[in-house]
């Protein structure tokens, strides 16, 4: 997992409530057999409409979402963060997000910051007037930045650690080798192994 | 205080205990398959990580691969790039696979077991929830998602809350016909399709002891049905006789040490269970299961239930709509129900007893016209020791159709699938609606009597077949 510390980026503004994780990434992607290559898959059926706010020309590299409220209910696909992800987004901006896929994202190293609804109707305003406005979220100092704006935001104190030291669970595991390596020192000899033999 | 089976198996596995965090477990075996791995393997290579453990990780085809035609390219996209990954990422990653063609391939559960790597005492983890079937041989074997088997593959532990322990005692000696499947079955129709949630089932008691291996695996398997993490079997001397001489068994003096540890695993007489049920064997008959979860079932004898009698308002609407899907009516006779189509197979019941057991019903008899009865080994050895006993005979002259090894007709990712509205008796484990296919009508059964139905074209325990009209020999 990579490391999140602060990241600056320009913004899309998605004004929709209850964007649900099929609507993120529809069901029939769920049988491809990578973690990445969904980015064709964000969001598919609004996509089609060319006046969709992420198919606008301004819009393309931008790496911060900031949605309405309920953002990624429904089912808890963990292939929603993954979709995000791969689109290029380091950062989703909602007022209130589902419990299972906010998990994910924090998992993932997708950072879900939330934000008292008129502060995003505030973010909302500075990226519609000026495409080109960049936005800061700085996990360090906790608080997001835009012109005029600069809102602190509270987020799980191990999972900000976590964030900031891009650990995910196999990376807080392996923190623990020694003690896998002593354990496996000490495993009786007629335990089983896989080499073929013969 | 005394420890249980479990807890003694546990505590051998820990790796880290720290206050207010999961205990980390060390896996002993992890298994792998096409279906939840490609996802795994993907996060490691993003993450440039290693398997940490090749020697102790072991994968095969088995839920996308076709019982028929094995020899020409899958025929289904999805399914070949899905074995194609598994065998791209065996390769790059070096762990050993049994792909499909390969004298060692089969379900995975059939697999692991026969190949001697389930042992007592260890730990086993698949991105398969029927995992529980190692429990068998007083393994603790969980079930586990993509994440984790990412987890296994990189670190050979994994972070898990202790689980509680239920003790399901079954007295006194099954009534002839009456099998394991039958056990589990009217197990889950009693403690209900969730209550065996947080817990890890111990099955216990003289008619459990009294099991074959093969039958054991059969009981554990189904535990998931009951809602377990676990199920699991103390070892004992029936144990230790299915393991000596297995390629991966223990050998020489490693053999003894082995067998010495197995038997300090049994549950000390003064431990205490979280939980316990007791069965008596000597009232268990053969059960089917009439609606579309597998704790909807019934004795054979038994007629389709009225949903007004469930006072439960909950299971009232599940069991009105398992009949409307099942396209039963109230106080039909079980008995009275025809089927289009019979499934011997899975890891359930796909071990070399189950298809001798469902050999000696059809021997000598014609399944029912219009009757399509599917017979599929749980693995390779499997369908080669049946041949050298001339089972696929016994079963191609009563006119069921002889398959690859597979998890075939257990559910619909492969060709072999019910089509809408066609009734099937089958030897798997879950009857959820399209399981089999899309519209198909699931009746989970033991061998014998899924034999005894393909003769007779309606459900029936081979105790009715005296009557059925005999093969006569030109
Ligand atoms: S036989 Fe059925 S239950 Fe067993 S692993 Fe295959 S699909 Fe799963």
């Amino acid at each position: 997992m990579e490391k999140f510390t602060s990241h600056t980026g320009r913004a899309v503004p998605l004004r929709r409530s209850n964007v649900d994780t099929d609507q993120i990434i529809p069901a029939h992607w769920l049988k491809k057999v990578t973690r990445n290559g969904f980015e064709d898959g964000l969001f598919e059926a609004w996509r089609k409409d060319e006046s969709f706010v992420l198919n606008r020309p301004e819009r393309q590299g931008a790496t911060v979402l900031i949605a309405g409220p309920e953002f990624g209910t429904g089912s808890s696909r963990e292939h929603a963060v993954w979709a995000l992800q791969n689109y290029g987004f380091k950062a989703v901006i909602s007022s209130r997000f589902a419990d299972i896929f906010r998990g994910n994202s924090l998992k993932n190293g997708l950072l879900t910051v939330i934000l008292p609804q008129e502060t995003v109707e505030r973010l909302w305003a500075v990226v519609e007037a000026d495409p080109q406005a960049e936005v800061t979220v700085d996990l360090e100092a906790r608080e997001v930045r835009a012109e005029g704006v600069n809102a602190p935001f509270e987020l799980d104190e191990n999972v900000r650690w976590r964030l900031l030291n891009g650990l995910d669970d196999i990376s807080i595991t392996l923190q623990q080798e020694a003690d896998i390596a002593a354990y496996e020192t000490g495993r009786p000899a007629f335990k089983p192994t896989t080499t073929p033999v013969g | 205080m005394g420890r249980t089976l479990a807890e003694k198996v546990w505590d051998d596995h820990v790796v880290r205990r720290a206050e207010g965090e999961p205990d980390l477990l060390f896996i002993d075996l992890h298994l792998l398959h096409e279906v939840t791995s490609p996802q795994a393997f993907d996060g490691l290579r993003l993450a440039d990580r290693k398997v940490r453990r090749t020697d102790l990780t072991i994968a095969t085809e088995d839920h996308n691969t076709p019982t028929l035609d094995i020899d020409k390219p899958i025929a289904d996209p999805v399914s070949r790039v899905q074995l194609e990954t598994l065998r791209a990422n065996c390769a790059e990653f070096g762990v050993r696979l049994h792909s499909l063609g390969d004298v060692e391939q089969g379900v995975v559960h059939v697999v692991g077991p026969q190949l001697g790597l389930t042992q007592p005492g260890t730990t086993v983890v698949c991105g398969d929830s029927h995992t529980s079937t190692h429990g068998a041989f007083g393994a603790l074997a969980f079930g586990i998602g993509t994440s984790q088997v990412e987890h296994v593959l990189a670190t050979q532990t994994l972070p898990m809350a202790r689980p509680k322990t239920m003790a399901i005692t079954v007295e006194g000696e099954l009534p002839d016909g009456v099998t394991a499947k039958d056990l589990i079955l009217a197990v889950i129709a009693k403690i209900g399709t969730g209550g065996g949630q947080g817990y890890v089932l111990e099955y216990r008691g003289s008619a459990i002891r009294s099991l074959s291996m093969e039958a054991r695996m059969t009981v554990c398997n189904m535990s998931i049905e009951a809602g377990a993490r676990a199920g699991m079997i103390a070892p004992d001397e029936t144990t230790f006789a299915y393991l000596e001489g297995r390629d991966h068994a223990p050998k020489g003096a490693d053999w003894d040490a082995a067998v010495a540890y197995w038997k300090t695993l049994a549950t000390d007489e003064d431990a205490v269970f979280d939980a316990e049920v007791f069965i008596d064997a000597n009232e268990l008959t053969p059960f089917v299961t009439w609606g579309t979860n597998p704790g909807q079932g019934a004795p054979l004898g038994a007629n389709v239930p009225d949903p007004a009698s469930f006072e439960d308002p909950q299971e009232r609407i599940a069991a009105e709509n398992a009949l409307t899907y099942m396209g039963l009516t109230a106080g039909t006779p079980l008995r009275e129900v025809k089927v289009d189509a019979v499934f011997v197979g899975s890891c359930t019941n796909g071990r070399i007893e189950d298809l001798r057991a469902a050999a000696a019903v059809v021997e000598g008899r014609r399944i029912a016209d219009g009757v399509r009865m599917l017979v599929v080994p749980g693995s390779v050895r499997v369908a080669l020791q049946a041949i050298d006993e001339g089972l696929d005979k016994v079963f191609t002259a009563a006119g069921a159709e002889w398959r690859h090894a597979g998890c075939s007709m257990c559910l619909g990712m492969n060709p072999d699938q019910l089509a809408p509205g066609e009734r099937c008796a089958s030897t798997s484990n879950r009857n959820f609606e399209g399981r089999q296919g899309k519209g198909g009508r699931t009746h989970l059964v033991s061998p014998q009597v899924a034999a005894a139905t393909a003769v007779l074209g309606h459900l029936a325990s081979p105790a009715d077949l005296s009557d059925a009209p005999q093969l006569v020999e030109a």
